[in-house]
């Protein structure tokens, strides 16, 4: 895949404008997981915008954010930052050996409370 | 036989860049009807003009078509130029080649096609007109004045300093608007009464000037020139003529929890009250909602202290019809609602103001006589933070689209103002943009930065929550990436403005147009921005679009400039295109009466000969072409088609149809 | 009167108290949650990216299959119920994940999003009615609760309409018609960050403590929320700073059905 087709891969897989934001940081002054993103939220919509590819698909935000929509929630330009990061790790994902998370790694991890929800959605999120 | 001229303009490269226009004017040549054809480079200029004139003398014209941009443009200049070649004016037909054919076009040969059809359209309507001639009609010397703030005020003042008459019609009690409310004004700092209240005075003190407070436009008919304007005085059970603004009502008053709407519903004031000090006019009113005696007929003790016996609780809502040649909508603004903004915690949080509170906060006659106390303990903030852009340039459809263009200048001040007053007051201000154009604005605000010390941040807030007794701002640091926590004592919100909602309904009354943010519609963006759209109708100040007092008032006289040009005038040319029944055909339903907005249409009976020396009497449509505005509803109402339209009859109508058809 | 309900993996499992007090308690208030016939798991997360089809098929079938039993879709689990009402959305607005979807499944009848989704909380107040619960209390619960939404049940607004997403008020009118004393509290739209926990585990801790600090300062003397995830968050990642329970819980226990 050529840079310019993966800039409209994600553009597309993202389902956003980005090109709506007005650079305001709302997404970031909101974002709960804001200290443990690589990429800032506002970043990933500014980055997208400017075809940075490479840099997002090699940030470690994108197994960090919580896809709380509370930038999206409050983007006073209508624009979806966490559905950018979304088809940022999506992308990442679909790549080979990229999975975030390996079943070998599960095992030690569960404690016998952990709830389904969290293995499905963990692989949901995190593996293709 | 007509003999038909056809001009052909270039707009310079507005059109001949898209439309090949000799080619134009070559096809035309060939149009039965058509002896003469010409293009040119600008034939709104004056050499063009004169090659309209030397055609239509030399070529003795019947009728001309003018292929060039909008009628709204230039029609009036063609018109005239037709006129003084001798040609009646509307014998003159434009095709818009420009904004309907060049500017929205790229391709030169679909183009020129398309340029070819207008022109043959408007040819075939020409054939069809007749000569008009513009009646006159007289003009009313007196104005009215929607909206009692600074906008209303100083159109007022102009018109009145010229000589004629001006009712203002203020909704609230007393006019001064929100600059009445506002402390201190940019970039000067200097008080906002000190230079509002002497013009508030020069109001009532004119002689020309008629103050109607606590009143509402009801009904508006008639026309430019000739309005006829029902106002709706309201109760405010006092008589204006008796009261003295003694004030004693409002100390003897013992319903005190009403809040102050003048001061922004910080306290609480009495249910009979005077809205502040220097109140024009300086007359009590009641809030009938709170007063005691209107609710349970107890109490009266107003009346019985009142020397002069002002209070009067059996008071009506009264109604007065004046006439007026013009009118000026300054209805101004308000903060928008908080409601789809609950991130900043405004509901929740005492402490979480708008920038219009903080006015109040800070004003030596507000609810804290000035000093500046947070409203939940009334403790000195030692930490403020303000948000810029609360439900500006907003599209998420939370708030408004448009930047509300006062608030980085108010906040500026604001800033500056604290750390002026309370140096050991710490000021962050977030900010998405500081826009301050303007004449010693951007030094304004960068004094703020420079010399007061207050802390921009390029940035915006995403939460706003209490923690142990403290206001946590938190928001992003976009120039260092980061996200910050200021531990803060006040939140001020830099909130979007709105028209003022009543403007809705005088919009409607007066035909004026509205965009979809409720602001009232220029006629024309650059050069005709003080009109509206209807004949006769002015605009000034936020009813327009953001702005703040300097432009204000600068747009406020430049509506009173406008307002005397015509008010001058002794009579006004009407508009000969107006609506003629068929009195044949006509049947008297009414139909035609009931959808003319401008009252144009009245009913007549009428003898009809019938033959054989009988005669019949028939109730048919009558129009007053002083009144119609030849708007067209009535000829699409009529059902059985007795209604025409001078210069746009049916026949005109059909007749380019026809020409677009055949191609 | 009957619902159709779909309960997610996780309320067979490690929630069956969720699904226990929640049946107990719709049946005390006169409604029957009727289970829709092979459910599979709804996925967990919504799949936000514009091409993401196979993955929502599981919750097109429950809406489908609610759709010819009722036309309502009962959901309890915070997150099946975003997963389920998002999709739903796209099978109604978006036309191509609408065409797609169908050409998969091949139903009787193409599915375009005709069923209603409710959520528990829904049901309580506006099928069954909140006064109508707080006549059926028989142990009002006499405490201040904090209500915990998290985020899956706000947000995207615009799409869950559940409440209003900065100030909702919905669990803090259930808490009152209960018999408690809702505690209202900044954090309790904030994400509690559980679902990153498998890839890093000390942020949940940090958020969690967050949230519950932020209730007990403002006087909660227990949380309530709607999520599996967000209760086993709180509960193991929250430092003990207070207990927390299913919404339902404490509904089985003012109207005094426990099991």
């Amino acid at each position: 895949m050529t840079r310019e087709e993966r800039i409209e891969n994600l553009n597309r897989l993202s389902g956003t404008d980005v090109k709506k934001c007005m650079k305001c940081g709302k997404c970031s002054g909101r974002c709960p997981a804001f200290k443990d993103m690589d990429i800032k939220p506002h970043q990933f919509v500014s980055m997208l915008a400017q075809g940075k590819v490479e840099e997002l698909l090699q940030c470690e935000a994108i197994w960090n954010c919580f896809s709380c929509m509370a930038c999206v929630e409050r983007c006073p330009r209508g624009v979806a930052p966490a559905a950018v990061v979304e088809a940022v790790r999506d992308t990442v994902v679909r790549m080979q050996g990229k999975n975030g998370i390996k079943a070998e790694e599960i095992p030690p991890i569960v404690d016998e409370l952990i709830p389904q929800q969290l293995l499905v959605s963990a692989y949901r999120k995190y593996n293709k | 036989m007509q003999r038909i001229g056809v001009f052909i303009c270039w707009c310079g490269s507005n059109i001949a860049a898209t439309v090949d226009v000799v080619k134009v004017a070559e096809t035309i040549k060939n149009e039965p009807g058509v002896v003469f054809s010409a293009n040119y480079q600008y034939m709104c200029s004056e050499n063009g003009q004169q090659l309209i004139k030397q055609a239509i003398k030399e070529h003795n014209l019947t009728g001309i078509v003018v292929g060039a941009c909008s009628p709204r443009m230039h029609e009036a200049t063609f018109r005239k130029a037709a006129e003084e070649a001798g040609l009646n004016p509307y014998m003159v037909e434009i095709a818009n080649i420009r904004e309907h054919c060049s500017w929205i076009h790229k391709d030169m040969e679909e183009a020129t096609e398309k340029a070819v059809i207008l022109v043959r359209t408007a040819i075939a309507k020409v054939k069809l007109n007749a000569p008009l001639t513009a009646g006159e009609s007289p003009v009313v010397k007196r104005a009215l004045v929607i909206g009692g703030g600074i906008a209303g005020i100083q159109a007022a003042l102009d018109i009145a300093d010229a000589g004629f008459e001006v009712d203002i019609v203020e909704k609230n009690a007393t006019i001064g608007g929100r600059m009445a409310q506002l402390d201190k004004t940019f970039p000067t700092l200097d008080c906002s009464a000190c230079i509002l209240t002497p013009k508030m005075v020069d109001c009532a003190q004119h002689e020309k000037i008629d103050i109607l407070s606590y009143s509402e436009v009801e009904e508006v008919k008639g026309f430019v020139g000739n309005f006829s304007v029902k106002i709706r005085r309201k109760a405010r059970y006092v008589d204006e003529t008796k009261c003295t603004g003694c004030k004693l009502c409002m100390e003897k008053c013992p319903s005190k929890k009403g809040l102050d709407d003048f001061n922004m519903n910080l306290n609480t004031r009495t249910a009979i009250h005077i809205p502040f000090a220097q109140a024009i006019p300086n007359v009590a009113v009641i809030d009938a909602t709170q007063c005691l005696k209107m609710k349970t007929g107890k109490c009266g003790i107003c009346q019985k202290f009142c020397e002069v016996g002002a209070i009067d609780f059996t008071q009506q809502d009264t109604f007065i019809e004046r006439q007026y040649g013009a009118i000026v909508v300054a209805t101004g603004f308000k903060p928008i609602a908080l409601d789809n903004f609950n991130e900043f915690g405004y509901a929740d949080n005492k402490d979480v103001i708008t920038s219009l509170e903080l006015e109040r906060l800070m004003n030596a006659a507000g609810p804290t006589n000035g000093v500046l106390l947070r409203p939940s303990d009334n403790e000195h903030p030692k930490v403020i933070t303000f948000i810029q852009c609360v439900g500006s340039r907003d599209t998420s459809g939370c708030g408004k689209p448009y930047c509300s263009k006062i608030c980085c200048m108010y906040t500026a001040k604001h800033a500056m103002m604290i750390r002026e007053k309370y140096p050991d007051t710490e000021v962050h201000v977030f900010y998405i943009d500081v826009r301050t154009p303007g004449k010693n604005y951007d030094e304004f605000h960068r004094r703020a930065v420079e010399q007061y010390g207050v802390d921009y941040i390029k940035g915006m807030v995403g939460k706003v929550y209490n923690e142990n007794g403290k206001l946590m701002v938190q928001g992003s640091n976009l120039i260092d990436n980061e996200q910050i926590t200021i531990a803060s004592d006040l939140v001020v919100l830099a909130t979007a403005i709105e028209p003022e909602p009543s403007v809705r309904k005088v919009a409607t009354l007066l035909t004026a147009s509205i965009d979809t943010n409720n602001f009232l519609t220029e006629s024309h963006a650059k050069l005709r921005p003080v009109e509206s759209p209807t004949a006769g109708v002015y605009l000034a100040g936020v009813c327009q679009g953001p702005k703040d007092i300097p432009e204000t008032v600068s747009q406020a006289s430049a509506c009173a400039a406008k307002v005397i040009c015509l008010l001058v005038k002794d009579k006004l040319k009407t508009n000969p295109c107006v609506a003629m029944p068929d009195e044949m055909m006509c049947n008297g339903c009414s139909q035609c009466a009931n959808v003319c907005a401008y009252g144009a249409i009245t009913y007549v009976d009428k003898e009809f000969r019938l033959g054989g020396g009988k005669t019949e009497i028939r109730r048919v449509a009558s129009v007053n072409p002083a009144v119609c505005q030849g708007c067209g509803a009535c000829t699409v109402t009529c059902p059985s088609g007795a209604m025409d339209l001078k210069g746009f009859s049916s026949k005109q109508i059909m007749s380019e149809v026809e020409a677009i058809c055949k191609m | 009167m009957k619902i159709s309900y779909y309960p997610g993996c996780t309320l067979r499992t490690k929630a069956k108290d969720l699904d226990d007090s929640a049946r107990l308690c719709a049946k005390a208030l006169g409604v029957e949650m009727e289970e829709i016939e092979n459910w599979q798991c709804c996925g967990a997360v919504y799949p936000m990216g514009t091409d993401e089809i196979a993955t929502k098929l599981s919750a097109v079938r429950a809406l489908d299959a609610a759709k010819h039993n009722g036309g309502k879709l009962l959901t309890l689990c915070s997150a099946c119920h975003n997963v389920i009402k998002r999709t739903n959305e796209d099978m109604k607005a978006d036309g191509d994940i609408c065409f797609r979807a169908n050409n998969y499944l091949k139903l009787d009848e193409p599915y375009k999003g005709e069923t209603e989704v409710l959520h528990y909380l829904e049901l309580l107040k506006n099928v069954v009615g909140f006064d109508n619960i707080k006549k059926a209390v028989v142990k009002p619960l006499n405490r201040k609760v904090g209500a915990y939404y998290g985020c899956l049940l706000l947000r995207p607004s615009g799409v869950m309409a559940f409440d209003n997403p900065e100030n909702p008020t919905i669990i803090e009118d259930f808490i009152r018609a209960i018999g408690g004393t809702p505690v209202v509290y900044p954090f309790r739209n904030e994400c509690c960050g559980a679902y990153v926990g498998l890839k890093n585990s000390e942020l949940p801790k940090k958020k969690s403590e967050k949230i519950l600090q932020s209730a007990k300062e403002k006087g909660a003397e227990e949380v309530i929320t709607a999520c599996p995830l967000c209760l086993y968050n709180l509960q193991t990642n929250g430092g003990n700073i207070l207990p927390v329970k299913y919404f339902t819980e404490l509904l089985a226990e003012a109207l005094g059905v426990q099991a």
